[in-house]
């Protein structure tokens, strides 16, 4: 492959896609939202159990999709057990900002850590949907959506 | 004589284009819509240079020019489905039209409560919703032929659920998503024998193989204008001459009528009444020009040609490991639908796009072909007449790269 197909599918993308973190079914859980990607027929689940003082004690995912959909998921799911909602809902609004180009990990401040790796996807608007999913449904799941489109 | 590829391909200067990165460009995504050649570029480009003007109603040159040239696409149409007459032959803008066309002014007013519809597995959604549409509307049933595993229409299935009660059939010529060319002659006789009505969706079939409408027995075709190498926004409904003369307008405006008063409106006649406001002239003068196209390279030649791709990719395609094609009818179109076992379509797509090959991943409008087979999208390599073995080769190794990426 080009160098710049490995922009896209880096090592750390195919490797959370190939052995996705948290991928089971939690139970029990506080919150679950289902997305759900009309175009493609990408799917999958996201679990929350958030604590009564509104930390993410355990999240986790479960569904089919790509590989960008899938490594995104494990990877949110990584970056924010442990956080906040608060936190993560902030997280979202700059990994978006990060996939649109409104966030330049090099110059702007942010929290996204290992998450950067999805920054050369603005170059392929059809795929955005796919990196956004995850979070789109864990976001619905906190605001309690029982299901979630991206469109 | 065989068609000389590298003549041909100089007529379509898409393909001189690049991907991305500014890689050479592969198209195959012919199913979605076809390259236009200069030919039918430069008589657009004529049209709007030289014969912009408003058709039917002006009195001036430019005018009955453009007219002349629309009338003339026509019939064009008409020599290349073989049909009886002019009035059989309606501009849409599209095949989606066409078919919306049909549902609103065939279905809709003639269908009653129980009647029923009957459509395949493999339908496209455009062949699918309009029907859907008016069973709200009316109170009517659809029936779905069910496909095997090869992703052929089960005929014996299919005649069974021919009856009395049925009153449209409607059903793909050739899929886009499997490739199946359907046998319709003898689906289109089975119809008749219960007295059904058999709507052809042509979109693909138009590009496959000469259509008679006559020798078919067909009662209504639909295809569209930028799958025929034609522009996008123009596509034509046939309909056989009694049956449009007995079905209400689709849609009012100027030029359908003959005369207009509060009190009454008198449509005007076949093909005029389905045909609403301004057209899109320079699309139809386009689509003329595409047929003359065609007609000029010579359908046989056209017709062994993209035989041979397709036995050709078939056997690169059969011989990838834990590579399955969706879609293996015994009369194929160039169309390869295939799902890989470790790596998503959509994965698939943007890993080729990369290397400047262009194909189709996702469900191709044909949601439940995806369901029949259990698998939420395919990747699709869809060939036509300009695209070449050398490209084939050069897909195979460019796929076989992403398998690896993912191994
Ligand atoms: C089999 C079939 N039917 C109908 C359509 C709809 O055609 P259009 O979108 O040009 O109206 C398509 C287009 O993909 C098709 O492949």
């Amino acid at each position: 492959m080009s160098v710049h197909s490995e922009e896209l599918y880096q090592q750390v993308i195919l490797e959370h896609n190939r052995r996705p973190k948290n991928y089971v079914k939690l139970e029990p859980c506080t919150h679950h939202s289902e997305g759900y990607n009309p175009l493609c027929g990408d799917h999958l689940d996201v679990y929350l159990r958030v604590s009564p003082r509104g930390v993410i004690e355990e999240v986790t995912f479960l569904g089919d999709g790509c590989a960008i959909s899938k490594a995104s998921a494990s990877m949110m799911t990584a970056s924010i057990k442990g956080k906040t909602v608060d936190e993560a809902r902030h997280l979202f609004d700059e990994f978006h900002h990060l996939l649109t180009k409104e966030l330049d990990p090099e110059k702007d401040a942010h929290s996204l850590g290992k998450l950067t790796v999805f920054s050369g996807i603005w170059k392929y608007p059809s795929r955005v949907k796919c990196a956004v999913l995850a979070w789109r449904t864990m976001k619905g799941a906190l605001d309690e959506e029982k299901t979630v489109a991206t469109e | 004589m065989a068609l000389d590829i590298e003549k041909v391909r100089k007529d379509f200067p898409n393909l001189a284009a690049r991907g991305r990165d500014d890689k050479p460009l592969i198209y195959f995504d012919n199913a979605a819509t076809t390259f236009k050649p200069c030919q039918v570029i430069s008589q657009t480009h004529h049209h709007y240079c030289h014969r912009t003007s408003n058709i039917h109603r002006g009195v001036h040159y430019l005018s009955e020019e453009a007219t002349a040239e629309y009338e003339a696409a026509r019939d064009k149409v008409r020599r290349l489905l073989n049909a009886k007459s002019l009035s059989e032959v309606v501009f849409t803008k599209g095949a989606t039209e066409s078919l919306n066309l049909l549902a609103q002014s065939y279905a809709r007013p003639f269908l009653k409560p129980g009647d029923e519809i009957l459509l395949s597995t493999m339908e496209h959604h455009a062949n699918i919703v309009p029907w859907q549409m008016v069973r709200e509307m009316t109170g009517c049933v659809i029936k779905v032929a069910p496909i095997n595993d090869r992703g052929e229409i089960i005929l014996e299935e299919y005649r069974k659920l021919l009856s009395s009660r049925t009153k449209i059939v409607s059903i793909v010529h050739v899929s886009n998503s499997l490739g199946t060319v359907n046998p319709v002659k003898g689906m289109i006789r089975d119809a008749h024998a219960v007295g059904a009505v058999f709507v052809l969706d042509s979109a693909q079939g138009i590009s496959h193989e000469p259509i008679d409408v006559q020798d078919l027995d067909v009662d209504f075709c639909v295809f569209s204008g930028h799958k025929l190498y034609g522009p996008t926004g123009v596509g034509v409904l046939y309909g056989k001459e009694h049956l449009l003369d007995s079905m209400p307008p689709y849609q009012g405006g100027g030029d359908m009528i003959l005369s207009v008063t509060f009190e009454k409106t008198i449509y005007n006649r076949l093909p005029h009444k389905f045909e609403a406001g301004t057209p899109n002239v320079a699309g139809v003068i386009g689509l003329g020009a595409s047929i003359d196209y065609v007609t000029g390279l010579g359908w046989a030649d056209i017709i062994v040609y993209k035989k041979e791709l397709c036995t050709y990719g078939t056997k690169l395609f059969e011989g990838v490991d834990g590579l399955k094609l969706i879609g293996t009818a015994a009369d194929k179109a160039p169309i390869f639908s295939f799902v890989l076992e470790n790596v998503h379509p959509h994965d698939v797509g943007t890993l080729l796009d990369r290397e400047g090959i262009a194909i189709r991943t996702g469900h191709h409008c044909t949601q439940p072909v995806m369901k029949r087979f259990g698998i939420p999208a395919t990747s699709r390599a869809s060939l036509t007449f300009y695209n070449t073995k050398e490209e084939l080769d050069i897909f195979m190794r460019a796929l076989r790269k992403v398998i690896g990426v993912f191994r």
